[in-house]
């Protein structure tokens, strides 16, 4: 005590230091670099398949479509956005191989967040020179999945649209169910009602249910001699009614805009109705207020692209979940939370782009300690409206007498309650391997993450190939046995081999990706920015409070 | 002895009026303060927030910007250095500082006037007379005739006895004005006529003379200056051979391939010719030059010429102390051999003009200003800022850009280096085409003449290309700004770090992408970019084959991403590294490479200039700053295309303004007699349906 005041002594250059993770790798270690050029040669090929999508609709049909002087789907869009505005396009590879000889690239729509006069927008663009345009099951399902994004996140939405309406022979897959072709009209409407702005740009026909999408939509913008609106074309009149019209009379912009009401802005070119509908943004009045703290962003303090030496495609060779957050969080600065309970599930607070993020990063089987952990870990960041980020590399709960003697189920349940009820924004990505009921305790598909993003070199599946090759063999072996015929290696071989190549073909992203179980795969260098503009999309929303169900004790 | 050139006894100077304007205001107050002599500035309208002014420790108005009402009004100068108690007056160069019943005013009101004796302005202002003093003084004057008799048949028979070619000129000429070649006979009627009528335009008198026409003459001038102790002295020659519309553009010291022998003949010439008129001060005694190096007295300036400082530059001298010491009544500061020439000077005029359109002079705000980083030796004689206006009403030189070497090779190196450092944004300079001067195979060898400009027309003016290069930097330069102006976009935003403002043009699995118009005159090029890796990008012009830039370095001042920013773009491209700066301006990129400064635009939809308030895209506007001078329509006028609507006048010359299309007049913006700045648009069409 010094002049009758107490002199506080403490020594300050340490206070704002955190603790960061991560370790040096041996760059030149053989180990290393095999891993590291697996993985390259897998990124290498999902850029060059990308390419290939990007591309759009095939040479005869761009052609057409550029010689009447309008602008590639993707060029649009670049208009439409801020010069230089992020575009995290989802799902690239929808529709990939999966309608047999007829290529879907994109799955015939374009979709993305991207930034139009300062806003988060969320951007569909149908793609004409696929099919006209048309809509496959995949791209209904693509264009439902988008709006749902907006909605989660509450983004505003601007449909670029150019379709010639449903793929017809594909009707009973894309018309009468409940998330099928209408139901994009309906989610125009709720959103609407929920204050999220939809607005449409007509750049070609939009006929029969296709009509909608501009009508419905708060505001439109039409372009001259280009765009039209009509619930039946041309042909269809003359056939109902007989009346002789060109699409232009019938359902142009002159029309709509002067005498029917239907579109609002008057375009006398695509760039004007582009540039109209930035402004259209402008006048939003909307706003963003992420109720979550903010720092300047750092870069991690190790290079993005040694996830590739690191984490290779191998998903038998372990790593540690650590050095992937060490490259992926600012300044690979890491909080872990409850560091030696239930290690095999790595818990801490971290930033990300300057966000606040809880993380959950797989470091093997899930235990009951580990559920405990992830649940208690859940609880806090909703508590404190900080998002959530899942790094799943799982092949599920663990087994056997003793787990289960242990609780597994209720605890794995509890760990489920919690990822299920929290409404902080939640973030998923499939580092490794997504197994069983691990792709549900990691927040996989069904427990609507607000996004969810696979790597290349990740597997998703019910249960490995092997071990449901094993399990086909063992039961095959046990019945030739009571049959007291033979059962030889050749024989299991043979049974197990199919089993093998099925599970490899439909765990791969690829297979994944194509049928939309994930919103895009993703370079594995590139997960901070597309997290972090994940992030920063789903902040648009303001954060709900969490109210968790009953937790089984 | 002081007496004896009829000179009042010289009192020291405290304090000088500078009667002039611009660089040459400056560059005498700069000297004035360092002496510790307060100056005084006077100023019209136009120059009131003008550099002079505020240079000055005091600073008086004059009059509305027209010269002959401020600058050329003695009565108002006079008074203000009575009022200000000035001793002296420095009248700079134009103006009044060759008008000899100023210096006779000055004399009547006991103020010094910084120049020589008016008598001596007098003698050399008329030039037959001139030349008679000379010619009687042993000086070489070329063979003319200089009489009276101004008959055509006389001036014509006179013409036929010292032989053609013959130039005809006004003898109170000057600057090319009244002044006319007749090569043969034949031409010679048609010649004089229209020198008489120029003549009488300009100066009120058309009186003749002739003069023996020197094929492929250079002009070469010699700097003298004299004291009121008698003493005389040279301070070598400088070359101004480089002339457009007669008009001295590139001026150096000492003339290039001149023998000693020749140097100090022509130098001693000099001081005779200041001699035989009791010369005091600094004067400039001018010779052609033929190509056998023999030389003939043409005139002499009475003043400090514009092209001073390259004789300062190779003699260590500063030739205003040297003015305001010799009006002060001191000696020379330096005896005749004590003067020695030191390495090479070249001094650059600056202009605001257009040397595409026959050096049409310009005249606008200076909107971005970068000048190469004065020293010792290098110096930026100028009177203008970033932010200030070259007016209509006077000479349009910008500055003077004055260089040192130790020989005229590294001398001539420097200055396009230099050059190269000069950038302007706003209006036309002659930067450009000082370049491809100084960097011509012939100037560079030294052989000049004053029809070097015509000669070597075709190299001095190459058609306008812009490479690759340029505009990959250019659009390089582009993305940079936009970047800026992402991360820049809406400060107030509560998220300030999102990747969507900081990760510019991300793409998933694939790279950024860019398509950038950019407009060179009327040809638009389409530049592809894509951002392959980290500061690598692969670029097309045109459709052509992409280019790969690597190590691309974009650095960008404060105000990147708002209008007037300005960057430097280093690259390299096939190897070769190269720098340029990038300036951005509303709808224009200007770009100053290796090779000059180029202007770009970025084409503007039509939607958005439709909509661009009053006017539209047809509306006839202002090509140049200036005054309207005529308005021939008037609302509701039907015109057709190509009809004059308003006649303007723009550097005393007249424009006339015409209809872009046919259609209706709606509006009549401006009546005669308003001033308008360049681009206003003037006229209004009815909107066509």
């Amino acid at each position: 005590i010094v002049g009758g005041k107490r002199c506080l002594v403490r020594s300050f250059h340490a206070l704002d230091t955190a603790p960061t993770i991560g370790t040096q790798q041996e760059t030149n270690s053989p180990e290393y670099q095999e891993k590291y050029e697996r993985m390259e040669a897998l990124v290498t090929e999902l850029r060059d398949r990308v390419a290939v999508i990007m591309q759009g609709g095939d040479e005869k049909a761009r052609q057409r479509h550029l010689s009447q002087g309008k602008l590639m789907p993707r060029d649009r869009i670049n208009m439409l956005l801020d010069p230089q505005s992020p575009f995290l396009e989802f799902s690239q590879l929808a529709g990939y191989k999966m309608y047999g000889d007829e290529h879907v690239p994109a799955g015939g729509i374009i979709t993305g967040i991207g930034r139009v006069s300062g806003v988060e927008c969320l951007i569909t663009a149908n793609d004409p020179t696929v099919k006209g345009g048309a809509y496959y099951p995949i791209t209904v399902k693509k264009n439902l999945r988008a709006q749902e994004i907006a909605q989660q996140n509450r983004l505003p939405c601007i449909y670029l649209v150019n379709s010639a309406g449903a793929n017809l022979p594909r009707w009973t897959e894309v018309f009468p169910d409940r998330d099928h072709f209408g139901r994009q009209f309906y989610n125009q409407a709720i959103m609407s009602s929920m204050g999220i702005p939809q607005v449409a740009v007509v750049l070609g026909s939009c006929t029969a249910g296709g009509a909608y999408t501009p009508a419905m939509a708060d505001e439109n913008i039409i372009v001259r001699k280009q765009g039209t609106i009509f619930l039946a074309g041309p042909p269809l009149v003359k056939a109902a009614t007989g009346e002789v019209t060109s699409a232009e009379d019938l359902g142009g912009a002159d029309l709509h805009c002067g005498i029917s009401g239907v579109t609002d802005y008057y375009a006398n070119d695509e760039v004007q109705a582009l540039h109209q509908a930035r402004r259209v943004i402008s006048n939003l009045n909307y706003t963003k207020e992420p109720e979550v703290t903010l720092e300047e962003p750092v870069e991690p303090l190790f290079p993005a692209d040694e996830l590739y030496g690191i984490v290779g495609d191998n998903l038998k060779k372990t790593f540690d979940v650590r050095e992937v957050i060490a490259r992926i969080v600012d300044g690979s600065v890491f909080d872990e939370f409850k560091a030696k309970y239930g290690t095999s599930l790595v818990t801490g607070f971290a930033r990300l782009w300057g966000y606040p993020v809880g993380i959950l990063g797989n470091n093997g089987v899930l235990f009951s300690e580990s559920a405990l952990k992830a649940t208690h870990f859940i609880q806090l960041c909703c508590q404190r409206n900080i998002p959530l980020i899942y790094l799943q590399n799982i092949t599920g709960y663990m087994v056997g007498r003793d787990a289960e003697a242990g609780g597994i189920a209720k605890n794995g349940a509890k760990m489920i309650t919690a990822v299920s009820c929290a409404q902080v924004p939640k973030l998923t990505v499939i580092i490794g391997g997504s197994y069983g009921a691990g792709n549900y305790g990691m927040c996989g598909r069904s427990f609507s993450p607000n996004f969810l993003y696979m790597w290349p070199n990740a597997r998703i599946s019910v249960m490995g190939g092997e071990q449901a090759a094993n399990v086909m063999a063992q039961i095959s072996r046990e019945q030739r046995e009571r049959e007291g015929k033979p059962w030889t290696e050749e024989m299991e071989e043979k049974l197990k081999a199919p089993i093998i190549a099925k599970y490899e073909a439909e765990g791969s992203p690829y297979y994944a990706s194509a049928r939309l179980w994930d919103d895009g795969v993703i370079d594995p260098k590139d997960t901070r920015t597309v997290l972090g503009l994940s992030l920063s999309a789903a902040l648009n929303k303001p954060i709900p409070k969490t109210q968790f169900g009953v937790f089984r004790m | 002895r002081w007496y004896s050139n009829g000179l009042k006894e010289a009192q020291p100077i405290e304090k000088v009026l500078i009667a002039n304007r611009g660089e040459i205001a400056c560059r005498v107050m700069r000297t004035a303060q360092r002496l510790g002599i307060r100056s005084v500035a006077v100023y019209s309208e136009a120059d009131r927030n003008s550099l002079h002014v505020a240079m000055a420790d005091e600073a008086y108005h004059i009059g509305p910007a027209s010269a002959s009402e401020s600058y050329l009004r003695q009565d108002k100068i006079l008074d203000v250095a009575k009022k200000s108690g000035a001793q002296a007056i420095h009248p700079g160069y134009g103006f009044l500082s060759e008008n000899v019943e100023f210096a006779e005013a000055c004399e009547r009101e006991n103020i010094t006037f910084v120049g020589p004796p008016a008598s001596a302005i007098r003698d050399m202002g008329i030039k037959s007379t001139s030349k008679h003093i000379m010619s009687a003084a042993g000086v070489p004057i070329i063979e003319g005739y200089h009489g009276e008799e101004q008959s055509v048949e006389k001036l014509r028979s006179e013409a036929q006895r010292i032989g053609y070619p013959i130039m005809i000129k006004a003898v109170r000429g000057g600057g090319g004005k009244g002044m006319r070649i007749a090569m043969t006979e034949s031409e010679f009627d048609a010649q004089l006529e229209s020198a008489k009528t120029e003549a009488m335009k300009a100066f009120g008198d058309q009186v003749m003379l002739l003069e023996k026409y020197v094929v492929n003459p250079r002009h070469v001038e010699v700097q003298v200056f004299g004291d009121r102790h008698g003493n005389h002295v040279y301070l070598f020659e400088r070359d101004c051979s480089v002339q457009r519309r007669h008009q001295k553009i590139i001026e150096e010291a000492p003339a290039p391939g001149l023998t000693d022998e020749v140097r100090r003949s022509i130098g001693e010439a000099a001081v005779r010719a200041a001699k035989a008129v009791d010369y005091v001060g600094a004067g400039t005694v001018e010779f052609i030059m033929d190509e056998n190096f023999k030389f003939y007295f043409m005139e002499m300036n009475t003043r400090l010429q514009v092209e001073h400082p390259v004789t300062e530059m190779i003699t260590g001298t500063d030739l205003v102390e040297w003015q305001l010491r010799v009006a002060g009544g001191e000696q020379i500061p330096l005896k005749q051999e004590e003067i020695k020439v030191k390495g090479h000077s070249f001094e650059c005029r600056i202009y605001a003009e257009d040397p595409d359109s026959d050096f049409m002079p310009g005249a606008g705000p200076l909107l971005h200003l970068a000048t190469p980083s004065p020293s010792d030796d290098l110096r930026i004689e100028t009177g203008v800022r970033q932010g200030d206006e070259v007016s209509v009403h006077y000479d349009p030189m910008i500055a003077k850009l004055v260089v040192w070497s130790g020989n005229r090779n590294s001398a001539l190196q420097r200055t396009l280096a230099a050059l190269r450092d000069y950038h302007v944004v706003g209006l036309s300079t002659n930067i450009r085409f000082l370049m491809a001067l100084a960097s011509h195979q012939a100037f560079q060898a030294g052989n000049v003449n004053t029809d070097f400009i015509p000669n070597h027309q075709a190299e001095l003016f190459p058609p306008r290309s812009l490479s690759h290069h340029v505009l990959c930097q250019a659009a390089l330069a582009m993305i940079a700004s936009l970047n800026a102006r992402n991360r820049n976009r809406s400060p107030g935003r509560k998220d300030a770090f999102s990747p969507f403002t900081q990760n510019s043009g991300m793409r998933i699995n694939s790279h950024p992408m860019y398509t950038i118009k950019l407009a060179d005159g009327d040809k638009v090029h389409t530049v592809t970019i894509s951002e392959t890796a980290a500061n690598t990008f692969s670029i097309s012009v045109d459709d052509q084959a992409p280019v790969t830039i690597k190590d691309v370095r974009l650095s960008a001042n404060g105000d990147a991403g708002r209008n007037n920013e300005k960057m430097t773009v280093r690259c390299s491209i096939n190897g070769s590294t190269s720098s340029s700066t990038v300036l951005m301006r509303d709808n224009s990129v200007h770009i100053f490479s290796v090779d000059g400064g180029h202007e770009l635009s970025i084409p503007v939809p039509n939607f958005l200039k439709s909509s661009a308030g009053a006017g539209s895209i047809d509306d006839p506007v202002a090509p140049m700053p200036g005054v309207v001078e005529r308005v021939s329509i008037e609302p509701g006028s039907s015109v057709k295309k190509g009809d004059a609507l308003v006649v303007m006048i723009a550097m005393k010359m007249e424009y006339v303004i015409r209809a872009a299309r046919d259609g209706v007049v709606e509006k009549v913006f401006y009546k005669p007699g308003d001033t308008v700045s360049k681009g206003t648009v003037l006229v209004h069409l009815k909107e066509e349906n």
